[in-house]
């Protein structure tokens, strides 16, 4: 099957980490962090979904290429 | 006892989501919605996308047998973990501690191991459709008609009641009306099963999956920082809620079930009944594109199904810990009755813990749990109605389009039938008790007779069906006969929790009288498959039976394979390391 998983994966992932990280940023200092126990979790784990979507993205970029 | 949407036992109680007083309340802001709003489109989209690869019966029910077996065994282990698994093991992890860990380093590792390395070669090398289907070709007729018809009708119960928890749970949350998420929800499954078949089920799944792990990781982190780390958790705890078996011998076991119906029980019995036969698990393994990958699939979705207490337990014990916080304000919510539910104990630390945005990533993976839970009942439906019921009894030779054609219709049928099923559990009581039972009934001997059919030349149609009826006999006496709780003289229970023939077998909780009556049930249908079988003739030869039995078939040996991908060689890694982790935390 020429259908490549990780491709919707990776754009998933991307977009959740690109809205979460902007919204962070939006939102930074905001009293919402009194939750996370102060960490701008919204930055923090939207860098971590961003990197994840990207490497997934890639890799199926990749062997769609070779 | 929850048995439902899977017929394994889960150590919390029924997971009926009812009204609740104190129930955390959750408000979404639009980035949470907008991130609920993609993952649906995205889904959906996968669904159509996949629509030009459905051109016959095969590829719609089976894949086309042609997946890569990573993601056949992230499906594998995802199809189990549906929005049941996540807020039941955190439930039992906040009522039992360490020891709900019993469920994955006892109960499902071994059981996966197993079907990879011995079962799934006579699965996937008997090119059956399906778990039924093997049993036909195994045994006879009428072996495969009771399994299929009982398999069909518990996963559209499962499907119906994880449909039904699903809206409780969003109408508690965040107030949205029963009937609007009930029907959305269908919907949306509809929407990708239809078009993308299997196919469309799993890659769901997959990305369930990696939703679940990243979206509940962040809770993980936050709450054990909370806590002062992992010792500073531990030290909150009450000592026998910090070991899996220390306490197993003694009266303060949380679970009050002893090592013996632990390890049989809950371990053989129980769990490799569960993961080695029903089809809505192996089914993902049939679809693997190659022999080799279908066996890879079980132990693909072992590996991260041993780390995955650190998601769904964890957060049980760490709601726990942070109940006896001074300050925290939290509390386990209460129930109607004024007793903790821990059922909410997922939604309720998702609410105290993660702020706008990330509370929006932990919901969407919380209901694509529940969505996907109903699309892998369903596909699991409409193929055992389609191959096993249908074309069986009701229109042999028809094409394949008509077949595909009947899929169809038979995944719109499924979900139909969910959806009055899930009015049915929200408008009778105790209707999800009842099924649970007699799930458990049909479910407990099941395994016997797979292992006599495939290890056992001489197991005839006879024996195997004869065998299959007495288990479930024996199981329903046995829940005449046993009471959850040494009773007091004079003292009755309602009759759904036993004892109603008199109750004359006490056990210390209903997860022991559970694995007893599933002890008992497998041990009838193994003695008695043996006894018919040697007193009625073979109706199958050795030729027939090769592929289906183990004397019988010839061995994989697995030379041409690199070692790191013999599925005996990872298997026996996987086995030790779940060993080392039950020493760890014993």
């Amino acid at each position: 099957m020429n259908f490549d998983l990780r491709l919707p994966i990776g754009i998933l992932f991307s977009l959740f980490g690109i809205i979460l990280t902007g919204y962070g940023i939006i939102t930074r200092g905001s009293e919402i962090y009194a939750k996370s126990l102060g960490y701008n979790i919204n930055i923090q784990w939207g860098i971590v979904l961003l990197v994840f979507g990207l490497v997934m993205y890639f890799l199926a970029k990749r062997s769609k290429d070779s | 006892m929850l048995q439902f949407p899977i017929p394994l036992p889960l150590a919390s109680g029924s997971m009926s989501i009812g009204e609740s007083a104190n129930a955390p309340v959750i408000d979404l802001h639009a980035v949470d919605y907008s991130i609920l709003g993609i993952y649906i489109l995205v889904v959906v989209g996968i669904g159509f996308a996949l629509k030009r690869y459905m051109k016959n019966a095969d590829d719609f029910f089976l894949s086309g047998r042609s997946i890569p077996a990573w993601i056949t065994g992230l499906a594998f282990l995802s199809a189990n973990l549906g929005a049941q698994e996540v807020i039941g093991m955190a439930a039992s992890g906040a009522k039992y501690g360490i020891m709900t860990s019993h469920f994955y380093w006892v109960g499902a590792i071994p059981a996966m191991i197993f079907l990879a390395v011995f079962m799934m070669p006579f699965y996937y090398g008997s090119r059956a459709r399906s778990v039924p289907e093997y049993l036909k070709l195994r045994f006879d007729e009428k072996t495969r008609g009771v399994n299929s018809v009982a398999f069909a009708v518990m996963t559209v119960a499962s499907s119906g009641a994880s449909l039904h928890a699903l809206a409780s749970l969003l109408k508690l949350l965040l107030k949205w009306d029963y009937d609007f998420s009930l029907w959305v929800s269908s919907i949306i499954v509809l929407a990708y099963v239809l078009k993308g078949g299997l196919t469309s089920a799993i890659y769901t799944e997959v990305l369930q999956f990696f939703l679940i792990v990243l979206g509940f990781a962040p809770l993980v982190i936050i709450g054990l920082n909370d806590m002062g780390g992992w010792n500073g958790l531990m030290s909150r705890m009450q000592p026998e809620f910090t070991h899996s078996w220390k306490y197993m011998g003694t009266t303060a076991n949380p679970m009050g079930v002893e090592w013996f119906a632990m390890v049989f029980g809950l371990g053989f019995v129980l769990s490799f009944g569960y993961w080695c036969t029903d089809f809505l698990v192996v089914q993902r393994a049939m679809a693997a594109k190659s022999m080799g990958d279908a066996r890879r699939t079980p132990i693909i979705g072992a590996i991260p199904k041993m780390l995955f207490p650190v998601i769904v337990i964890l957060p049980g014990i760490i709601a726990l810990g942070l109940a006896s916080k001074t300050g925290s304000n939290y509390s386990i919510p209460n129930g109607v009755t004024g007793a903790p539910d821990y059922n909410l104990v997922i939604p309720s630390l998702i609410a105290h813990y993660l702020p706008t945005g990330m509370l929006g990533l932990a919901l969407t993976a919380l209901m694509a749990s529940f969505m996907s839970g109903m699309a892998g009942n369903v596909t699991a439906f409409n193929t055992v109605w389609t191959y096993d019921i249908y074309q069986s009894y009701m229109a042999k030779d028809k094409s394949d389009a008509h077949y595909l054609w009947m899929g169809k219709v038979a995944t719109v049928a499924g979900i139909l039938i969910s959806v009055a099923f899930a009015y049915a559990v929200k408008s009778i009581d105790n209707i999800m008790d009842f099924l649970q039972l007699v799930f458990g009934f049909v479910n407990a001997p099941v395994f016997a007779t797979f292992l006599l059919g495939m290890f056992w030349k001489r197991a005839t149609g006879h024996g195997a069906f004869f065998g299959l009826v007495s288990g479930t006999v024996a199981a329903i006496i046995f829940h005449g006969l046993s009471t959850p709780a040494i009773l007091a003289p004079g003292e009755t229970l309602p009759w759904i929790k036993g004892g109603w023939l008199g109750a004359h077998y006490g056990f210390t909780s209903s997860m022991a009288q559970n694995f007893w009556l599933a002890i008992v049930a497998w041990s009838v249908c193994f003695v008695v498959t043996i006894l018919i079988s040697l007193a009625t003739k073979r109706t199958k030869t050795d030729a027939e039976l090769k592929g289906l039995v183990y004397s019988l078939t010839e061995k994989i040996s697995g030379e041409d394979e690199p070692v790191w991908k013999r599925p005996a060689v990872v298997g026996s890694v996987v086995l030790l390391i779940a060993v080392v982790l039950n020493i760890i935390f014993w």
